[in-house]
């Protein structure tokens, strides 16, 4: 579905991706994981036409995209969830959404706005208040919902549990693998190996602009490196008690909980 | 550009019916207020007149400038208060709508134009929607490059834009021998506008008109604004980066916007031209871009009804200033007008930072509010003995 060939992209002359190469097939959820400045952010701009790559082409649907820009690659059916999630903070929730159906004109438009509030019941409730006053949370959900409005057939998502509470977390990974049911393709990325690799079938490791592993998220998930790198297995990262009665690594308020490397919810990097 | 609403079934969410209470309400009161004005002055019951009932500060001539600035306020406020582009340069499309009617209506002849087509009573207003195009196109070009500028960078090149266009006036467009702009004189003599043998001229007649036109972009204003493009250009305001990914064109949108105001003040610099019968350079320099933002800020940025009260403010303002300020401290000079207004200025911005319109509103509801809270709190002490 989606084809990333040999891409290398330049912020000036610093070279932030390099010959870097990815396919994601119809009905998967591809993780992209890696470290801060690894490169991550910057394919996904460069995938959806807001960064112009320097060499090597991008394929959706093998259409080539690499030289379309953004507007038209949303028409393709390429839908991004921006990192920070940049939802229009003066705007109401419902125009935000409206945003999302922007290059639509058919008349299904409030009913997938009322799907939307039935996937994100608390966005209905807050359907008239300024995006900017919503926690978090709910903007997060409101930049998922946002980029669901164009119907798209790959949703791409900026690091969607960065600044999340760790329930919240988990529910927007299930969101996630939810989506997937109904049929959308979706590339992840996170910095949050262990959370993604969760609900990826495949993933791929960014350093420095270079893919150094792929595999399914099994593979990864026992490889070495990985589990040393990002999943923090390694003697030299401290293991901090997470609670097993409430699921899935609910960290325990401790000061350890910072270099935590069982956390989902962990910010740092891989050290 | 699409203007078009949203599909019936988002209507029945209740999106566009307080916008519609609100404007309807907006519409009365501008109507009602130029009406009850323009009534007093055109029939002149009772031997009153508005220029003896408020000691010759509000004229039909001033109220028809409030009109034209209103015309190009509009565009200005879609531009920098909902698109969140500054444009330091507005007077420039002003100038040059006035002088495209100025120059296509006086000196038709010189321009190797046929007298049967320059001498047609539709003449001046075919030129006046040409100039409205050509600065609309004009402007198209400019904005491609400039608006991909942001912030202080866009100011600047919008300021620069406007110096050009003040010194090609002055300059006579760069070629003197035509002497199409009249240098630093400008053009004289621009004839009156007419419908068939109708002549709109005296001040009545033309009031009219230009409040028609007036209305009529207000509600273009309005509409625009409660449209899906209205959403767009409040979008590329709140993260261009955001309106990037869900798929708008964004420095499309802009530069289209950016056409719109400028034809608008383009249309406004056609009236202005047929109103004063002359025209110069000098009232199209960074003096007057700096005033209608001025104007757009005091009647409220993000608000298409602060068009029309911005305006009248400003030049009430001034008005009030340059009479009153010698009566009330006798001996000061000229300059004290300017500081003055400028103090004023800076008093409503610290208090009304969202402009008149929406300042009054929101002191309104605070008002009612705390007023319904001191009644509460009086019936709860009530069944207490206190008061």
């Amino acid at each position: 579905m989606l084809r990333v060939e040999n891409v290398s992209t330049f912020y000036g002359e610093i070279r932030a991706l390099n010959l870097v190469s990815l396919t994601v097939a119809p009905g998967e959820i591809v993780t992209l994981i890696g470290a801060n400045g690894a490169g991550k952010t910057t394919l996904l701009n460069t995938i959806c036409g807001m960064l112009k790559a320097r060499h090597g082409a991008i394929y959706f649907e093998d259409k080539p995209i690499s030289d379309l820009g953004p507007e038209a690659i949303v028409g393709l059916g390429v839908s991004h969830v921006p990192e920070r999630r940049q939802v229009f903070a003066t705007m109401s929730v419902l125009d935000n959404l409206l945003l999302g159906a922007y290059q639509r004109r058919d008349p299904q438009i409030g009913q997938d706005i009322a799907q939307a509030f039935e996937l994100f019941p608390i966005l209905k409730q807050r359907q008239k208040q300024a995006a900017g006053t919503l926690s978090g949370g709910e903007q997060q959900m409101l930049a998922i919902a946002r980029g669901l409005m164009s119907r798209p057939k790959l949703l791409m998502l900026d690091e969607p549990s960065v600044g999340l509470a760790p329930l919240l977390v988990c529910e927007i990974l299930e969101i996630v693998a939810d989506l997937r049911r109904r049929g959308t393709t979706i590339l992840l990325i996170e910095q949050n190996a262990r959370a993604a690799l969760k609900v990826a079938d495949r993933g791929y490791v960014l350093e420095n602009g270079h893919i150094v592993l792929s595999g399914t998220a099994q593979e990864l998930t026992a490889d070495e490196g990985v589990q040393k790198a990002y999943l923090g297995k390694g003697n030299r990262l401290q293991l901090a008690r997470c609670r097993a009665d409430v699921e899935r690594y609910v960290c325990l308020d401790d000061p350890a909980v910072n270099s935590c490397a069982l956390c989902p919810n962990r910010n740092g990097g891989n050290s | 550009m699409n203007l078009q609403r949203q599909p019936t079934a988002l209507r029945s969410l209740g999106v566009n019916a307080r916008a519609f209470s609100r404007d309807f309400i907006g519409y009365l009161v501008l109507i009602l207020l130029l009406g009850g004005m323009g009534w007093i002055e055109i029939v002149q019951p009772g031997d009153l007149s508005l220029p003896k009932l408020t000691g010759g500060l509000l004229t039909l001539d001033m109220l028809t400038r409030v009109g034209l600035f209103t015309i190009v306020l509009v565009g200005l406020n879609l531009l920098m208060g909902y698109a969140g582009q500054v444009s330091l340069g507005q007077a420039a499309f002003y100038g040059m709508g006035a002088f495209f009617s100025a120059i296509l209506t006086t000196r038709a002849a010189a321009l190797g134009i046929p007298a049967s087509l320059s001498q047609a009573w539709w003449w001046a207003w075919l030129v006046m929607f040409a100039g409205m195009l050509l600065t609309g196109a004009c402007a198209y070009l400019i904005g491609v490059p400039i608006l991909r500028l942001r912030g202080h960078y866009l100011a600047m090149a919008t300021l620069g834009m406007g110096v050009v266009v003040y010194v090609l006036l002055k300059e006579n467009l760069a070629v003197p021998q035509l002497n199409l702009t009249g240098g630093f004189d400008g053009v004289h003599s621009i004839p009156r506008l007419r419908i068939g043998d109708f002549v709109i001229w005296p001040v009545t007649r033309y009031f009219v008109l230009v409040w028609f036109f007036t209305f009529l972009v207000i509600a273009l204003g309005l509409n625009i604004v409660n449209s899906r493009y209205g959403r767009v250009l409040r979008a590329i305001h709140a993260s261009q980066s955001a309106a990037e990914s869900v798929g708008v064109a964004v420095h499309k949108s802009k530069a289209q916007i950016f056409a719109l105001s400028a034809a608008l003040a383009s249309l406004a610099g056609s009236l202005y031209a047929h109103f004063q019968a002359a025209v110069i350079p000098a009232t199209f320099g960074f003096g007057e871009s700096l005033e209608l933002v001025i104007m757009s800020s005091v009647g409220g940025l993000a608000s298409i009804w602060g068009a029309p009260f911005g305006a009248f403010a400003v030049l009430l303002l001034k008005e009030l200033l340059r009479t009153q300020l010698r009566v009330v401290f006798p001996g000061v000079k000229g300059e004290f007008e300017a500081i003055a207004f400028g103090v004023l200025l800076i008093v409503i911005m610290i208090s009304m930072p969202e402009g008149l319109t929406t300042g009054m509103l929101k002191a309104y509801r605070r008002w009612r509010a705390a007023r319904v809270l001191k009644q509460e709190i009086a019936e709860s002490l009530e069944p207490l003995g206190m008061k």
